[in-house]
């Protein structure tokens, strides 16, 4: 993770409820809301990393988080804020989208 | 004028191709062009160059188009696919040295996201180094 000074930070984490963890669906889900936003991304799997890019669904899948894990997110930009709090969002939904089919 | 970049499945099977495909459709969704070939005129397995020519227009976006294939003649016959394009439209195709299914699911979700043709490449081939 590379830090430009003085771009807008922020993080926060949130428990993986999902019944399979971070499986095919939950993980593109993830990263498709992750691009919508400027800022740069990542997810993590402890608060002091490794860090890994939440825009790519390959590496996101490779995490391979499962049940019950704590995923922390962090993100630096100008919609970091908003980028943190609606990842946050959709796993504490537990990827509500992903019920709809 | 489709926004993302198209994808095109060719397989040896149409099974293989159709499967994939639908794959692509239910976990990543409806935001990407998207087309499938597989199995030769004769209704065995195989790749036939004019069902790949066609695939390409009907996943074409002017943004770009990847192809995914699986093995041997499907890369092939995507090659001699593509030469048949218009000069300008062949360098905006692509063939993936990935895996047909998880690569298809991965240009997917990277094209879905509005990414140009080589991010939605490299996606596909970002865990599969080239042999």
């Amino acid at each position: 993770m590379s830090h430009d000074e003085g771009a807008p930070r922020a993080t926060g984490f949130t428990v993986l409820t999902h019944e399979h963890g971070f499986h095919a669906r939950p993980s593109i889900l993830l990263t498709q809301l992750a691009k919508r936003f400027s800022a740069k991304v990542w997810i993590g799997l402890s608060d002091n990393g490794p860090w890994t890019d939440a825009k790519s669904v390959a590496r996101v899948m490779a995490l391979k988080a499962p049940r019950e894990t704590l995923v922390f997110f962090a993100a630096e930009g100008s919609d970091a804020a908003d980028a943190v709090s609606a990842l946050v969002r959709l796993v504490q939904s537990d990827f509500a989208s992903s019920k709809d089919q | 004028m489709n926004r993302n970049v198209g994808i095109v499945i060719v397989s040896h099977s149409p099974d293989v191709a159709k499967g994939a495909a639908d794959m692509v459709r239910q976990m990543v969704g409806k935001d990407v062009p998207l087309a499938w070939c597989g199995g030769n005129p004769d209704g065995g397995l195989g790749t036939s160059v004019d069902a790949i020519e066609k695939a390409l227009q009907t996943a074409w976006s002017d943004r770009g188009v990847v192809i995914m294939v699986d093995m041997g003649g499907a890369e092939t016959n995507s090659e001699m696919a593509i030469e048949r394009l218009p000069e300008k439209k062949r360098a905006k195709v692509v063939v993936c040295n990935a895996p047909i299914v998880e690569g298809s699911v991965m240009a997917a979700t990277e094209s879905s996201g509005g990414s140009p043709l080589e991010k939605v490449r490299h996606a596909a081939e970002e865990l599969y180094p080239r042999m």
